[in-house]
C-alpha cells in the first residue's frame, strides 16, 4: 500500500535519461582557492548515471568548496568540470539548473522570509509555467512539508527545512542532484528517511547523486561509490562496500 | 472639531507622499542593502524633466508618464553603471557612492535646469472641497495624491504577490546566492528592483513638488521625512514604510496644527518621533521577520 503509494509519487519527478553507469558528471584536475589558502588540489572524479556518490571527508576536507566550484559560485584555478559532455567550467551558476545540475547548498538554503509554497515556486521559475501535478507529486512526496505549504519557511524544523530543499531542486527536474552536507544536524531517524528516499529516486528514475557528507557511515549506507577527500586531495575512490570493509582507511579518514 | 480634520487630512495626505518616498528606500535596501541617498536628487531629476516637459507645452500627463519611465530608467542605469563595481566590496562604498551621486546629481540639475525657483503646476485644484458651509483643507490635488499612491502600493503589491517576476524579486532580495542556484538571474532583478524604487520615488518627487515651487534641492525635506518613515517602519519592510509614512505626517501635522510655534517644531519633531521609537523597538515597528531569519 504505501509502496505503491510511494511508486506513483516518485514517478516523472526528475528528468532521468542518461543510461546508467556513463559518466554523467566528470571533475578533472580542479583546483580552487580561498586567497592564498589552496582548498581544492587537483581533485579528479565523476558521478555515474543513476548512481548515489559520496563524497567524504573531515570538517576542511574540500567538500564544500568541491560542489561551490562544480556549480560556478567558486571559479576554478586550474581543471574542469564536464556535464554529459559537455565543458561547464565557465558556465554561469545561473545556468546550471537549466543544464540540469540542481545544487543544494550547506546550511539547507531554504529562504526563509518566503512560505513553503513559494520556495518551491522560486525553484521552477526558470522552467516558465510548471503544472500543479509537479507541485504535488512534491507534496506526496514529502507530506510534512504540505501540511505546512502556507508557512513562512522560517518556522520550519531542521527535517523539514531538507525535505523542502530536495523537493524544490526536484522541481527543477534535473539530471543530477549535488547535496551539501544533508545530514547535518538532523536526528538519525530523519536522516534515514531522506537517504532511503534519495535511494528510491535514484533506483526508479535514473536520478544521480553527488553527496557530500561528514557522516560518512550514513552516506556509505546509502551510496554506490565513495570518494574520499583529505585536505584538498582525493585520497581513495572505491565502492561504497569496499570503503565499509576498510577498517585502516576508515579510522583514518572517516572518524569511525 | 473642524480644525482636527483638516489637520488630520493634510497629515495623511503628506503621510503618502513620504510612505512613497520611503517605499523607495526600503525597495533598494531589501534587494542590496544599500541606502539610497540618491533617492532624493533622482526624484528631482525626473521632476526637473516633467517639468521642462510642461513649460515646453505637453500635459501634465504626459509629464507623469515620462517621469516614471525616466526614473525606470535612471535607477537602472545608475545600479547597473555605477554600484554594481563597488558592490562586493566594504559595505560602505556603496552608501559613500550614493552619497556623491546625491550631491552630483544635484549640481548636474542645476547646471542644466538652473538653480532658481520655479513654480510646479498641480494638475488638480488647490482649493478645498465644500463640506457645507466650511471649506476642508483636502484639495482635488490631495485627493490625486492620495489615489496615485494608493493605486501604485496596489500595483507594486500585486507585482510581489502574483506574478513570476516578483516572486523572483523577493527571492533574489532575501537571497542571492540560493536565488542564482535555483536559476534565477539576480542581477536583472535587482536593477529592476532599482528601476522600480526610482519610479516610486519619482511619483513621490512629482506629488509633493505639485502646487509648490522647484529647485535643485527641493527634495532635501522630504528625504529627512522619508528616510525618518523608513527607519521607523523598520527599513526592511513595504508595509512598514506605508505605516511609518503615514504616522509621521499625522505626528508632523498634528503638532505644526496644535503646538504653539509647531510649524517650527516639525523638523526636530522628527528626529524625537525617530528616537522614540527606536528606543521602544530597535529595529523598527515592522522588524519582526528579518531578526527571526535563520
Amino acid at each position: 500500500m504505501a509502496d505503491a503509494h510511494g511508486a506513483t509519487a516518485v514517478s516523472a519527478v526528475t528528468g532521468g535519461g542518461t543510461a546508467t553507469g556513463t559518466r554523467l558528471l566528470e571533475v578533472e584536475g580542479l583546483s580552487s582557492s580561498y586567497g592564498p589558502v589552496r582548498a581544492l588540489d587537483g581533485v579528479s572524479l565523476s558521478a555515474e548515471a543513476g548512481k548515489i556518490t559520496a563524497v567524504l571527508g573531515a570538517n576542511g576536507a574540500g567538500k564544500t568548496t568541491l560542489l561551490r566550484t562544480i556549480s560556478g559560485l567558486v571559479r576554478p584555478v586550474a581543471g574542469r568540470v564536464v556535464l554529459d559532455g559537455v565543458d561547464i567550467t565557465k558556465a554561469s551558476v545561473e545556468s546550471m539548473v537549466g543544464r540540469g545540475m540542481a545544487h543544494v547548498p550547506e546550511g539547507r538554503g531554504v529562504i526563509a522570509e518566503l512560505t513553503v509554497d513559494e520556495n518551491l515556486r522560486v525553484g521552477a521559475l526558470f522552467r516558465g509555467k510548471v503544472a500543479k501535478s509537479e507541485y504535488d507529486r512534491i507534496y506526496d512526496l514529502f507530506p510534512r512539508i504540505a501540511e505546512r505549504r502556507n508557512n513562512h519557511a522560517h518556522t520550519l524544523s531542521g527535517g523539514e527545512r531538507q525535505m523542502l530543499v530536495i523537493g524544490r531542486a526536484l522541481l527543477a527536474q534535473p539530471r543530477i542532484l549535488l547535496l551539501d552536507e544533508p545530514s547535518l544536524g538532523l536526528a538519525p531517524r530523519i536522516v534515514a528517511q531522506i537517504f532511503g528516499l534519495l535511494r528510491q529516486l535514484v533506483d526508479s528514475e535514473g536520478l544521480s547523486v553527488l553527496l557530500v557528507e561528514q557522516n560518512a557511515r550514513s552516506a556509505l549506507s546509502v551510496a554506490d561509490v565513495g570518494v574520499v577527500l583529505n585536505l584538498g586531495r582525493v585520497v581513495v575512490t572505491d565502492s561504497a562496500s569496499a570503503l565499509m570493509g576498510d577498517e585502516d582507511l576508515r579510522h583514518a579518514y572517516l572518524g569511525f | 472639531m473642524q480644525q482636527f480634520v483638516n489637520v488630520t487630512l493634510t497629515g495623511l495626505t503628506q503621510g503618502l507622499i513620504y510612505a512613497a518616498f520611503a517605499l523607495a528606500l526600503v525597495l533598494i535596501w531589501r534587494s542590496t542593502r544599500i541606502v539610497n541617498f540618491a533617492q532624493g536628487s533622482m526624484a528631482a531629476a525626473t521632476t526637473f524633466i516633467a517639468l521642462a516637459l510642461i513649460q515646453a507645452g505637453y500635459s501634465y500627463w504626459l509629464a507623469l508618464v515620462v517621469t516614471l519611465a525616466s526614473g525606470f530608467v535612471l535607477g537602472a542605469i545608475i545600479e547597473r553603471v555605477i554600484i554594481r563595481p563597488v558592490e562586493g566590496g566594504n559595505e560602505l562604498n556603496a552608501v559613500i557612492v550614493a552619497l556623491g551621486l546625491f550631491v552630483a546629481l544635484q549640481a548636474l540639475i542645476a547646471i542644466v535646469f538652473g538653480s532658481s525657483f520655479q513654480s510646479f503646476p498641480a494638475p488638480f485644484g488647490l482649493e478645498g472641497f465644500r463640506i457645507g458651509e466650511n471649506r476642508v483643507a483636502f484639495t482635488p490635488n490631495s485627493l490625486y495624491i492620495f489615489g496615485a499612491v494608493i493605486v501604485t502600493m496596489l500595483l507594486l503589491v500585486a507585482l510581489f504577490r502574483f506574478t513570476r517576476v516578483g516572486l523572483a524579486m523577493r527571492a533574489s532580495a532575501f537571497s542571492q546566492e540560493v536565488s542564482r542556484l535555483l536559476g534565477v538571474k539576480v542581477g536583472g532583478m535587482l536593477t529592476l528592483g532599482w528601476g522600480l524604487a526610482a519610479v516610486v520615488g519619482s511619483l513621490s518627487g512629482l506629488l509633493i513638488a505639485g502646487g509648490g515651487f522647484v529647485y535643485p534641492a527641493y527634495m532635501d525635506s522630504l528625504i529627512v521625512f522619508g528616510f525618518v518613515a523608513a527607519i521607523i517602519g523598520g527599513l526592511d519592510s513595504p508595509i512598514g514604510a506605508i505605516v511609518g509614512g503615514l504616522i509621521l505626517g499625522l505626528a508632523l501635522s498634528y503638532i505644526s496644527g496644535y503646538a504653539p510655534r509647531g510649524s517650527a517644531l516639525v523638523n526636530i519633531s522628527a528626529l524625537v518621533i525617530l528616537m522614540v521609537v527606536l528606543l521602544v523597538r530597535p529595529g523598527g515597528l515592522f522588524s519582526s521577520t528579518t531578526a527571526r531569519r535563520a
